[in-house]
């Protein structure tokens, strides 16, 4: 789950981390209210999960409650890549002398988090390291010890701040360590963290992605997720337990585990299809899960066919079975479908389908050519 | 004839009282009968499957018990951590995750935690292992399988499946089946399995399953380019995925324009492995 930069920035501040006053506005009357309160100039950026907020012009500065209010007015007009701005953040300025990059991620290939920080931060950090990859310090860090004093005091010697801010610093790197561990956080990024013309250290933008499988243990992080990201289908799809991406071809597919389903994405391309989607029912799927598949398949206009291939280890394929058929009760479609199932009661799951007189296939490139041929108007 | 896991591995279950946890200790008793216990705290004293595997309170009383030395987890995903740390507590030297779902940091300490003791973890979110007509640790279906000389490796789950019930339709078998799973941080990567299928006398070729996400795949080709004298096939799976998307795998995702199918394709293809265009054609570029 991706966090905007307002959550992000709430979240740091609990752990000490100093960021800018401000406020959210939804109106550009609110904004003015709030830039009123603030006093002299305040900037006006644009709350949506997209990078490129600044070029799109969803970052503006205004001298005047006035002006706020205006700009407000534009920003909350816009739509940038695609996603409207519903909410903008109105922060007081800042005068900046200097721009530090600091985050840290999951180092998958090392199986621990690291620590990256830059003295060239303001850019995307993804630029830095392509071009002047001399320019990152990298630091790893050990999931049981957590961030150790002396690694905190590398960084900020490794970016040649000056001595009075290491400790600022270095509380700064321990609130963010602690905002990644205890939020589960994949990525937990301070771009820039500037030092003001006051000589201070304030994290002016935040960005934060939370690992989906931990949100059991952050309940009170579910309001914060944006449905407007996800396409309505792929959030019907998370709340029945299912994993879908939409995709732009004419074949649905429906299979248990994602490495098959990628599969047979493949192999309907292979067969000269193009697959209208990613879906994995997951171990253990049961009938209604399979109906709720059905349903977010057939809701996607492009749909032409749906392939289902289901290899049963943990899914057996007699509950399947019984859950096609359930939801073809619910759901009345004329799309033709090829159903294939093999593995844990991969027999009694076809005779069931048989009794009702549905489509089956043998192999997988058996399927797929059946649907590729029943998506151009042929039989199934 | 196998890695890992034969006849004589004495498999314990974590979570054996749970819906998966029971159908698949049925299976696993059913297929080679070497399930010696179960653990569900709480539940110790009770038997399951018609009396024939005793449940115990926790993993230590279990290995006292019955000498188990291989531990199959199907807890639910928030206390599978705490299921490892207390199989590798007991001294269970392999611990097999099948749970689905774990969170990455609770990864990243397990993994750095067992990296202290001798014990070797495979998965979490994996279908477990194999040895055909020995021993199943895992919901790999024993019947889509048979004994043969074809090591197999795989991130996935359903994907293995597929690929062994083609190699069994052509008559190959599989001298083991290890399925290492598909979160970004795991137990045991490619490299580990392909160097014991190397040093396995029972294993000829091997099959290599991939799919897109991370750097596994082409640090497996610099193995087997520099340690590998048995011949590779492989298949990668991912290759219509868009990139910045997670296809269902916590692991499978193109990241910054890495981790794509092609990277790995031409990764493995340079160090010699020959690739598949799909899983059934592994099956028929297997040499008989």
């Amino acid at each position: 789950m991706k966090l905007h930069e307002y959550q992000s920035k709430q979240i740091f501040a609990r752990y000490g981390v100093p960021i800018p006053r401000g406020q959210i506005a939804s109106t550009p009357e609110e904004a003015g209210r709030i830039a009123q309160e603030l006093g002299g100039r305040v900037v006006i950026k644009s709350q949506v999960l997209v990078g490129g907020r600044g070029k799109a012009g969803g970052i503006r500065l205004a001298k005047t409650p006035e002006e706020a209010v205006d700009l407000a007015r534009a920003i909350l007009a816009m739509e940038i890549k695609g996603l409207p701005v519903r909410k903008v953040l109105v922060d007081q300025a800042v005068n900046i002398v200097k721009e530090i990059y600091l985050g840290i991620t999951n180092d998958r290939a090392a199986r621990r988090p690291v620590f990256m920080a830059s003295a060239a931060g303001g850019v995307e950090i993804e630029e830095v390291a392509r071009e002047t990859p001399e320019k990152i310090i990298k630091l790893h860090i050990d999931p049981l010890l957590g961030l150790r004093e002396y690694q905190s005091r590398d960084l900020a010697i490794g970016m040649d701040l000056p001595r009075e801010l290491w400790r600022p610093f270095q509380a700064i790197a321990q609130g963010l360590w602690q905002a990644y561990n205890d939020t589960d956080a994949t990525l937990a990024e301070i771009n820039p963290l500037v030092i003001t013309s006051e000589g201070n250290l304030m994290a002016l933008d935040g960005k934060m992605l939370v690992d989906d499988n931990a949100m059991f243990r952050h309940q009170e992080m579910d309001s914060l997720r944006d449905l407007d990201v996800e396409a309505p289908a792929e959030i019907q799809a998370r709340e029945n337990g299912l994993s879908y991406i939409k995709l732009d071809g004419e074949i649905g597919c429906m299979v248990n585990g994602a490495g098959l389903a990628m599969a047979t994405m493949d192999i309907i391309k292979l067969s000269g299809g193009e697959p209208a989607n990613f879906l994995d029912i997951g171990g253990g799927a049961g009938a209604d899960k399979v109906a709720a598949a059905f349903r977010i398949i057939l809701s996607d206009p492009n749909v032409r066919a749906v392939l289902i291939n289901i290899f049963g280890g943990i899914t057996r394929c007699d509950e399947v079975a019984r859950g096609i058929l359930s939801a073809m009760e619910q759901v009345q479609t004329s799309i033709p479908m090829v159903v294939r199932l093999v593995g844990t009661n991969a027999e009694e799951g076809r005779r069931i389908l048989a009794d009702a007189n549905m489509g089956t296939a043998e192999t997988l490139v058996e399927a797929a050519q059946k649907a590729v041929q029943a998506a151009r108007g042929g039989q199934a | 004839m196998s890695i890992l896991i034969n006849k004589d591995t004495r498999i314990l279950v974590q979570g054996v009282t749970g819906r998966e946890g029971l159908f698949h200790t049925g299976q696993m008793v059913q297929y080679a009968g070497n399930v010696v216990a179960g653990v569900t705290p709480g539940k110790g004293g009770e038997w399951v499957l018609d009396g024939k595997v005793p449940v115990f309170d926790s993993v230590r009383s279990a290995v006292d018990m019955t000498a188990a030395n291989c531990s199959v987890i199907f807890v639910p995903a928030r206390f599978a951590p705490d299921a490892m740390y207390e199989a590798a507590d007991a001294g269970i030297p392999l611990i097999i995750c099948i749970t689905e779902g774990v969170a990455v940091q609770d990864m990243m300490r397990v993994r750095a935690y067992l990296d202290q003791k001798d014990v070797r973890l495979v998965g979490p979110n994996c279908p477990g292992l194999l040895t055909p007509g020995e021993a199943k640790a895992g919901i790999i279906p024993g019947n889509i399988a048979i004994p043969g000389s074809v090591g197999v490796v795989s991130r996935s789950g359903t994907l293995t499946y597929e690929v062994l019930y083609a190699l069994k339709s052509r008559g190959l078998g599989a001298s083991t089946c290890v399925g290492i799973g598909g979160d970004p941080v795991n137990g045991t990567n490619f490299i580990d399995v392909l160097e014991m299928f190397e040093g396995d006398p029972h294993t000829d070729q091997v099959v290599l399953i991939g799919e897109i996400g991370g750097t596994d795949e082409e640090k497996a080709a610099d193995f087997i380019s520099r340690s590998m004298s048995k011949p590779v096939v492989a298949f990668i799976a991912g290759q219509t995925a868009p990139p910045g998307k997670r296809m269902g795998h916590a692991g499978a995702i193109i990241e910054g324009g890495a981790g794509t199918a092609e990277e790995k394709v031409a990764a493995l293809q340079s160090a010699g492995v020959r690739i598949a265009q799909h899983p059934e054609q592994i099956a028929d570029m297997i040499r008989g």
